[in-house]
Order: C-alpha cells, then structure tokens, then sequence
C-alpha cells in the first residue's frame, strides 16, 4: 500500500482569461508520507486536492500517482470531505461495503473487511445502526471506514475533521494519521488549522493566495503519536506560525512580480489560521 | 364524604384514559357520521318533493340495501377488475416511462430547461381531451382508456421524480464517483434509492388523478368497469345501485391511496423526529 504522488507544474484557471488559481505547484510526496496543505481560504488548496483525487483535471501540467497520470477518480486514490456524505438508505454496515459493491467483491469478502474496518473505526457494534442516528464523529469515522474499505494507496482529507466539536476533532486526528502510518497508505490532508497540520505531517506544504503557489515547505519531525501539549510540539507549532506570516507579509508587501493585494483584504476575513492560537 | 371520595378515586381516571385511546378513531368516525346524516337529510328531501321522488333512492338505506346485494354479485366483482386493470395498466407504462424521463430531467439541468415549458403545458391539458385521438390511434377501447390513465399519471410521476434528483445531495454523487460507481451502480445505488420516496410521492398523486379520470373515461364506449357500471344503473334508473358504485369507487380510491402512503413509509428513508 502507499503510493508516491508528483504534482508536475500544476496551473491552473477555471476558463481562459480568468484570475490563477493555482500556479506551478510542483511537488513529490513520498509512499507512506503524511502531507498537509496549509493556507488560507480561497489559497486553492482544496482545488490542488481535488486534481489529486481526479475530480477536475489542471490547465496546465498534471498529477501522477504511482507514476500514472491521474485522469479520473479511482478507489484507489479516495477523498473524504468535510461533510460525511453516508447515504441514509443504508446501515453501517452498507455505506462500509459500498465501495467493495461497486468493485464487485464478494459476499464473504465484504462480510469479512467490513468487520475489520468496523473495529479499526471502533464502530463494531453499530454496524447495524441507522447511520442517522449517529453523533458527528461517529458519521466522520463510518466516512473513514468506507474510503479506507477499498484499501486505498492514497488518502486525502478535504478539512474532514472541521465541523467536529474539538475532542472528537483531536482523537479522529490521531486515529488517522495513526491508521495510514500503520496501513502506510499516502495521506494528504488540506486544512486551515495549524494545529491539525502539526498533529499529522510529517511535512507540512504552506500555501499563498493569488495565485495559489506553495510558499513554503516544513518537515515536522516528532514521533507518532503526537502530544499537543509537549514542548516540541509547541516549538514546531511556532515555526508553522512564524513561517506562515512571512508568507503573509511576503505577500502584502509585494515583490513587484506579483499581484498586490489591498491592504483591507490582508487580514483575512476570517482569520482561520489564527484562530486557534489563543485556544492553544 | 372524605371516604366517598377516596373511593372514587381510583375509578375516576378511567373515563380520560379511555377517551385518550378512542379519540384518534372518534374524530374520522363522527365525520362520517355527519357526512351519512346530510346523505340522509338530502334523501328525506328528495322523498319529500314528489317531482324528486323518484329519486330517493339515493338515500343510504336503499342504497346500503343494493350495495349489500351487488357484493354478492358476479357483476360489480367483475366491473371491480376491469377498472383496477385499467388503472394498474396505466399506472404501470406511466411509470415505466415517467421515471426515466423524470431521472434524465432531473439530472441534466439542460434537459429540465428543454422539457420545463412543454410539460408544463402538456400538463394542463385534461387526460379526458385526449379522448377522440385516443380512440383513433388504438383498436381497443380498454386500449384507449389505459392511454388516458398513462396520461394522467405521466406528469405527476415526471415531475416528482425530476424534483427528487434534483434535491440528491451532491456530495452523494461525488463520495460515489470517488468509491469507483459506474453511471449503472449510481443509478441502482444512489439516485433510485435516494428518489424513491418522490417517486412514491409522484405515484400517489398519479393514483389520486388516474382513479377520478378512470370513471368518466369507461363513461365513454366501454361495456365494464365501474364507470360503465353507474351509466348502466342509470339508463336502467336502478339509483340504489347507482349510489351504491360510487360508493365503492370511493372506497377504493381511498384504499388505493393508503397503500401509496404505506409504500412511502416503507420507502422513506428520513429518520423521524
């Protein structure tokens, strides 16, 4: 399991003529690596993860993984999104085995990796339950199950854990990168929460807006499982920090060659990657 | 007293108790009740006008009578079949074509833009006028009162269906594309499955509208059925009879439509409350 990812001068534009969005991201994850993307909103992050997944195709350059040109979505390579998206006409237990129906496994085979799924997600005897009935979490870790039933080389997260409450929010974070570093399955996740990046990369990918470039690369090199509250935590957490407003002034100041942004739109509207700093 | 009292005590919650059990059912029973008392008021009057009196039969006493006698008659059995035929027939290719239709609306918001307007209009028209076109095109007169039920039930099931695709959750498509769904294994797995409820929706309405259509359409040409059956009570000024079809049609309809609500329950997906 795991696969190697290159991102091969991605550009990109919705239609010819339009803003960039995304601008010569060029980039090499390795089999088993757990990359997050960090930026602001509308940075293109989940822009770039989409092309990962074969959901929309760049303008310009391309995704491989494995060495073959990603050109639409496969199992292999699944996304799991902020929204679980179960389908409610099914129990557990079905919405886990859909990705194995749609292969065409069979019965034994689906009866024997849903077990095994159901129990890594700690949801063994709800396998049953309406999936309505379920708590967010519980519904985040049935998402989990499924994406991971087709025993993807790939994961990538599009801010799964964003709509979570935070204690649920900080052990699905665990257990996942825990899970692909067992499984060694390559992960990518996109967020705007520096924690989150802190607690599951090993390599962090800064990104800036307009366009959306990688600014900046961080290799965060604690053991698994990470401790939020231990010092070197908060050391690397501090580097992402300082390493994220030096992309910000970078970009409100301007370097001449690029698109300078007025200084009422600087301090995003929202603020997500600052949020959490006073939490912490 | 203090002992009279404490010895009623325990008989006294009995009445609300029981009230609370019986009243779900006592509402609908006295709304009949009511409805069978203005019956029977219009019949006193009927029977006491004598340029109407002819005519009371149509009371509920004559007409129970003759409803009692025709339940154990060949006759209203056999009109019973081929009017449930007809409408099961109609039913069957209007959704047999209505729920593609519907999907493919639903789904290509070009095809909704394209089929929006015509249908609408189509939509309007009364089943009943395709009549004279229907009898030209098919041999049968069976043939062509299936045809009007089709087109009374097409449009319901069209648009119920289309509305349901179009609310699909889009991250239900995507999750499903990711997991590696063919256009096949999305339909058979998410957009049925997810629309079933209006597609059910869309049938009871189909029901509702084919079954009122049903009887001025064997009205016309055809010699069975429920439709035939009160034409034929009248020409033969049998109204006890008369009376007592459209008392039948009635209780079918009714029928009909609580087996497309227990359908929708059992199709419904939403977790109550």
């Amino acid at each position: 399991m795991g696969a190697t990812i290159h991102l091969n001068a991605i550009t990109h534009r919705y239609k010819a003529g339009a803003p960039t969005v995304l601008e010569d991201i060029d980039d090499q994850i390795k089999s088993g690596e757990r990359v997050v993307l960090i930026g602001r909103s509308g940075c293109g992050k989940s822009t770039l993860l989409h092309m990962i997944a074969g959901l929309l195709m760049p303008a310009e350059g391309c995704v491989k993984i494995a060495g073959r040109q990603v050109v639409r979505p496969s199992a292999k390579w699944n996304m799991m999104f902020q929204k679980p998206s179960l389908y409610p006409w099914m129990n557990v237990r079905d919405n886990v085995a859909l990705g194995l129906r749609f292969a065409g496994a069979g019965k034994a085979e689906i009866r024997e990796r849903v077990a095994g799924l159901l129990d890594l997600v700690g949801l063994a005897d709800q396998a049953g339950a309406n999936v309505q009935s379920l708590s967010g979490g519980q519904q985040q870790r049935v998402a989990l199950a499924r994406s991971l039933a087709t025993r993807p080389d790939v994961l990538l997260l599009d801010e799964p854990f964003s709509a979570l409450d935070a204690f649920t929010r900080a052990s699905l974070q665990q257990e996942v990168a825990g899970i692909c570093g067992d499984l060694g399955i390559t992960l990518v996740t996109v967020t705007h929460d520096i924690d989150e990046a802190i607690l599951m990369a090993d390599r962090v990918l800064i990104m800036g807006r307009n366009p959306g470039r990688i600014e900046a690369r961080l290799t965060v090199d604690l053991p698994w499982p990470r401790d939020p509250g231990s010092v070197d935590f908060q050391q690397r957490r501090r580097a992402l920090m300082e390493q994220f407003q030096q992309t910000d002034q970078f970009q409100q100041t301007g370097d001449g060659s690029r698109t300078e942004r007025p200084p009422s739109s600087a301090q995003d509207r929202d603020g997500a990657p600052w949020r959490r700093v006073s939490n912490g | 007293m203090n002992t009279l009292a404490s010895r009623a005590r325990p008989t006294a919650p009995a009445w609300p108790a029981l009230w609370r059990r019986a009243a779900p059912l006592a509402w609908p029973l006295g709304g009949i009740a009511v409805m069978l008392f203005v019956w029977w008021l219009g019949g006193l009057y009927l029977a006491g006008n004598p340029d109407t009196l002819m005519f009371a039969s149509f009371a509920p006493g004559p007409t129970f009578a003759a409803l009692w006698r025709m339940l154990g008659e060949a006759a209203l059995w056999d009109a019973i079949g081929a009017s449930l035929y007809r409408i099961g027939a109609g039913l069957f290719w209007g959704a047999l074509i209505g729920i593609p239709l519907g999907i493919v609306i639903g789904y290509f918001s070009l095809a909704m833009r394209m089929a929006n307007l015509p249908f609408q209009f189509l939509r309007m028209i009364s089943p009943l006028a395709w009549m004279p076109l229907a009898v030209l095109i098919f041999d049968t007169w069976d043939g062509a009162i299936v045809f009007l039920i089709l087109m009374a039930s097409l449009w319901p099931i069209v648009f119920s269906t289309a509305h349901g695709v179009k609310r699909i959750d889009p991250g239900w498509f995507k999750v499903a594309r990711n997991l590696g769904a063919d256009s096949l294994q999305m339909l058979r797995r998410v957009i049925l499955p997810a629309v079933m409820m209006d597609m059910m929706a869309g049938i009871r309405l189909a029901v509702g509208v084919a079954w009122v259509v049903l009887v001025p359409a064997e009205y016309l040409g055809v010699t069975s059925g429920l439709g035939y059956a009160i034409n034929d009570a009248r020409d033969t000024l049998d109204y006890a009879a008369l009376t007592a079809v459209v008392l039948v049609i009635g209780v079918i309809g009714f029928a009909l439509d609580s087996l497309c609500v227990m359908l929708m329950r059992r199709f419904n997906w939403q977790l109550e409350g």
